[in-house]
């Protein structure tokens, strides 16, 4: 390492400019023309509820309405991994919120002033709310068709429950492995709702002209999946993938919520109903709040054994989560977690019982994460207790037991190589991890609190990305790739990986954010795989191209191919030192032979990039078998924090995360992802929390009552740490960091609380009240 | 009923029809034609929509378009006329932003912070800033760039 030009280095993000000079567009920004009609959508009121009626002659009265859509216009289901979902509620809704019907007016008030004249009947059905009361026998079935529904062939639902998949994870004997134990431990952690909260709504445009194409523009982590899904949900109506355009420009946060597809198929079905007119669909704060993924809550029961001398010989790890009434894309993150919740530990003896379960909550679905946030803070809460029991250090603890290159993994597949021992001893060293510390307030206390995590992309075996780029008459290149610009940084990233083989410095790179018309295919921007994945495909794109510029030369120079090489946008030559063309000469005019004749053509590179080593496929009673995760991402959180305990608030005094990259494409991005998913995971675990009525009804829909951090909230420092060992297969030792960075910040608070107070918090969030009440009751005995 | 009003938009005059329910938020993007304030919350939480009204930042989904009547509207469109200022360019050079939707309104909350206080310290930044939200950063990027463009000048 060390040896490269571009990578590796933090160079200005090439998008800089033009968002902090409010150039960058986004989706709500484009103009549409006087033309463009407005959606209001019309939701249940009801947790769950049969529809008997909808009655919208009096909405249809009022002028400027355009049209009134319910289900019955679009009988269609959709759906990521199960497909449970459909446009418009049919005959049932299963959450409050749930979209019933649509206004298309000329106006946005229009719209919403008529929304409230039409008329639905319900009659109200028994309401779940809570995970363990719908797996009870006689529990309200949610689905009853749920054992028809099509889903992966990695999903096991159970048709005539409420269980919509049961990841099940055996390895070695935990009977045997709890015999060897000379403790065990064992305790319950729950974790609640929580929302995104991107600062940019979800909003759609959607088109459908008169020759029958469909495009949508559409704030989305997910070009490509969704005109996927729009295909498929949209088939009987005869679409087929070449009519339906998705354009993607740039997002103002995702997280995790703009993935896949939720409210944008309304958009996709409203430009059908209104042929010739664009119509936008964009949600209110609200509707944020409530009708689009959410973190699903958990209830995880661990029992962990361990030997004296600091060995951990086996767990059992049962999640239940609250899925939410539809469980289309989360039941997957509910997948990844059961592949998975043994922490990046090596435990011989494992078994792992993660259900997805449906509720009359809101949908679940991915969240920066996926799960592993969730699993995290009951396991590294444990681990801490566990080690203490014994009588060991818990950094200690962990470094005896932490995964290393080549362990067997829960499903037995071995493990990437990784720094995570090297992670650890940063981290602690960064909160001097041992030395007691006291406040200067002689009121308040100090704890440390420590944690590991890890994480894997879950994807599909076969998610791949693709990527092309193009020289110009200068020698400037356009990179096109389907990655979404999120706010990460990929851009930059990939303008960087192509730079680096082509010799261009990334000020003459333009990488633009997607249209599916044109750029070539990306599954998802999700998981923290595009760095890794679509960072192959540009490198592959680049290398294609190299391979053509080398052509060239060989073809009007006679030169051997083996002997060229790239360095400051030129061609040279190992065995004519004499001998350089600059690229801008070439690459589009060609090469001029003495016949006055050219050699060459416009140069143009494509790539393209599939781990083609996953597998799905394994047993589902053990998940023994396949390969379902690329790698795995490591690294140790650790904090000081300091709290008055006659409040019970916190005040984070350094909050420190190592994690191991693989090879920092851009350093700076990478601090940037650290200290943005830090304060976004110390947030859910201090104050933020979705609270729901008896009702189901979200009671905090907005920024005033959901706390999402600022300014004057922010530790008062925060120490990235990278940590570098080689992923063999990613773009020059790269692998994928974002959600990495929130994972070990509940944990971490959890264990400085019970390291400076003596009290154990099993629950999130870790808020001031709860402290307070934690004090008072220890105090009481 | 709709009625005229006039408002300098980054130092052009224009007369637009409004009813007396439009904010001015919505007269700005949509019959203005300015798109850097952005729709968020419109509650007045997030500071996405943060204008400079005579030169104070406002929240422009809780001002009504006709409260503007008269007055001077600047976005970020208009401090960037003659290139990014030097606060731009700092919170280009410290990556500062992430996704960017909340970056024109934290641009324009610290260009009215650095004109009343050209030397701020980190709590003034923070406190200048604690009513833009910001998902993204930590926001200590963003602080970072303020103190090295303030220390400079």
């Amino acid at each position: 390492m060390g040896k490269f030009k571009y990578v590796g280095k933090s160079i200005r993000r090439i998008d800089g400019l033009e968002k902090v000079t409010g150039a960058a567009t986004f989706v709500d920004d484009i103009d549409f023309g006087p033309d463009l009609l407005y959606a209001e959508i019309v939701e249940s009121p009801h947790a769950h509820a049969l529809i008997e009626k909808i009655d919208a002659s009096q909405a249809e009265k009022v002028p400027g309405v355009i049209r009134v859509v319910t289900g019955k216009d679009f009988p269609y289901k959709f759906g990521l991994y199960m497909k449970d979902r459909y446009i418009f509620a049919q005959d049932r809704t299963r959450f409050v919120g749930e979209q019933v019907a649509a206004i298309i007016a000329r106006d946005p008030k229009i719209a919403r002033k008529a929304s409230k004249l039409i008329r639905v009947t319900y009659r109200e059905l028994p309401q779940i709310l809570d995970p363990i009361e719908a797996i009870k026998e006689d529990a309200e079935l949610l689905h009853p068709d749920l054992g028809d529904y099509p889903h992966v062939p990695w999903f096991f639902p159970k048709g005539g429950t409420n269980i919509a998949h049961w990841r099940k994870t055996r390895k070695g004997d935990v009977e045997k492995g709890f015999k060897e134990a000379d403790v065990i431990l064992e305790d319950t952690y729950t974790v609640p709702r929580y929302a995104h909260c991107a600062i940019e709504p979800h909003v759609v445009v959607g088109l459908y002209d008169h020759s029958g194409r469909l495009t949508l523009w559409s704030a989305s982590q997910s070009p490509h999946t969704q005109r996927n899904l729009f295909a498929e949900a949209l088939a009987p109506l005869g679409l087929s993938h070449k009519d339906i355009r998705v354009v993607t420009p740039y997002v103002g946060g995702g997280f995790g919520g703009k993935a896949g597809v939720t409210m944008e198929i309304i958009g996709a079905a409203l430009a059908i109903a209104v042929k010739g007119h664009p119509v936008k669909v964009r949600w209110s704060r609200e509707q944020e709040f409530y009708n689009t993924y959410q973190r699903q809550a958990v209830v995880a029961q661990i029992k962990m054994g361990v030997t004296r001398d600091g060995k951990i010989t086996a767990i059992e790890h049962t999640l239940h989560w609250d899925a939410g009434a539809y469980v289309e894309y989360g039941a997957n993150v509910v997948n990844a977690v059961g592949l998975s919740a043994t922490g990046p530990y090596r435990i011989p003896n494992v078994k792992i019982d993660s259900l997805c379960i449906y509720t009359n909550l809101p949908p679940g679905g991915p969240y920066r994460g996926f799960g592993y946030s969730e699993f995290h803070f009951g396991l590294e809460s444990h681990v801490t207790r566990i080690a203490k029991k014994i009588g060991m250090d818990p950094v200690e603890f962990r470094k005896r037991n932490a995964i290393e290159e080549s362990d067997t993994l829960p499903y037995g597949a071995k493990m990437n190589p990784c720094g995570l021992k090297e992670a650890i001893d940063r981290a602690a060293q960064a909160i001097e991890w041992g030395k007691r510390e006291t406040s200067d307030d002689p009121k308040k206390v100090i704890g440390k609190g420590f944690s590991l995590f890890w994480k894997a992309p879950a994807m599909p075996p076969n998610a791949s990305s693709a990527a092309s780029l193009k020289f110009n008459e200068d020698g400037s290149i356009n990179i096109s790739v389907s990655g979404m610009e999120l706010g990460q940084g990929y851009l930059t990233v990939m303008a960087q990986i192509a730079a680096e083989v082509l010799s261009v410095p990334t000020e003459k790179i333009r990488v633009e954010t997607p249209d599916t018309d044109r750029n070539p295919y990306e599954w998802q921007t999700v998981a923290s795989h595009v760095t890794w994945s679509c960072g192959n495909a540009v490198k592959n794109a680049a290398i294609d191209a190299r391979e053509k510029i080398f052509t060239v030369i060989n073809r009007a120079f006679g030169f051997q191919k083996d002997t060229l090489y790239l360095e400051d946008e030129k061609v040279k030559c190992r065995t004519r030192s004499d001998f350089e063309l600059s690229l801008k000469d070439f690459v589009i005019a060609g090469i001029q032979m003495e016949d006055g004749t050219f050699r060459g053509g416009p140069i143009l590179g494509s790539g393209m990039f599939m781990p083609e080593f996953t597998s799905a496929l394994s047993d589902p009673e053990t998940s023994q078998g396949g390969h379902p995760n690329v790698h795995y991402t490591v690294g140790a959180g650790a904090v000081v924090l300091e709290i008055d305990p006659q409040t019970g608030k916190t005040k984070v005094l350094k909050a420190v995360l190592a994690v191991d990259v693989g090879q920092a494409i851009n350093p700076d991005l990478v601090n940037g992802q650290i200290t943005g998913g830090l304060l976004q995971g110390l947030a859910t675990v201090l104050y933020e929390d979705m609270r729901f009525d008896n009702k189901g009804r979200l009671l905090n829909p907005n920024f005033t009552d959901y706390k999402i951090p600022t300014a004057m909230d922010i530790p008062d420092e925060m120490i990235p740490i990278i940590v570098e060992v080689p992923q063999p297969d990613g773009p020059f030792g790269a692998r994928g960091v974002g959600e990495h960075t929130m994972i070990p910040a509940a944990p971490m608070i959890a264990n400085a609380i019970e390291d400076a107070l003596g009290v154990r918090i099993n629950s999130m969030p870790i808020t001031a009240e709860r402290i307070a009440l934690s004090i008072s009751r220890k105090e009481k005995g | 009923m709709k009625r005229p009003i006039t408002l300098t938009v980054n130092g052009e005059e224009r007369r637009v029809d409004v009813a007396p329910s439009d904010t001015l938020l919505e007269i700005l993007r949509t019959q203005i034609g300015v798109k850097s304030p952005k729709i968020g919350c419109e509650r007045g939480d997030c500071g996405a929509c943060t204008v400079l009204l005579d030169g104070r930042t406002v929240r422009s989904c809780l001002i009504l378009a006709v409260e503007a009547d008269g007055h001077e509207i600047t976005t970020v469109e208009g401090l960037s006329k003659d290139g990014p200022t030097p606060l731009q360019q700092a919170f280009v050079e410290h990556n500062s932003f992430q996704c960017g939707f909340c970056a024109p309104g934290i641009v324009l909350s610290v260009t009215e912070l650095l004109r009343r206080n050209p030397h701020p310290t980190g709590e003034e930044v923070k406190e200048a800033i604690s009513g833009n939200l910001c998902r993204c950063t930590g926001y200590e990027p963003i602080i970072r760039a303020v103190l090295d463009v303030s220390g400079k000048s």
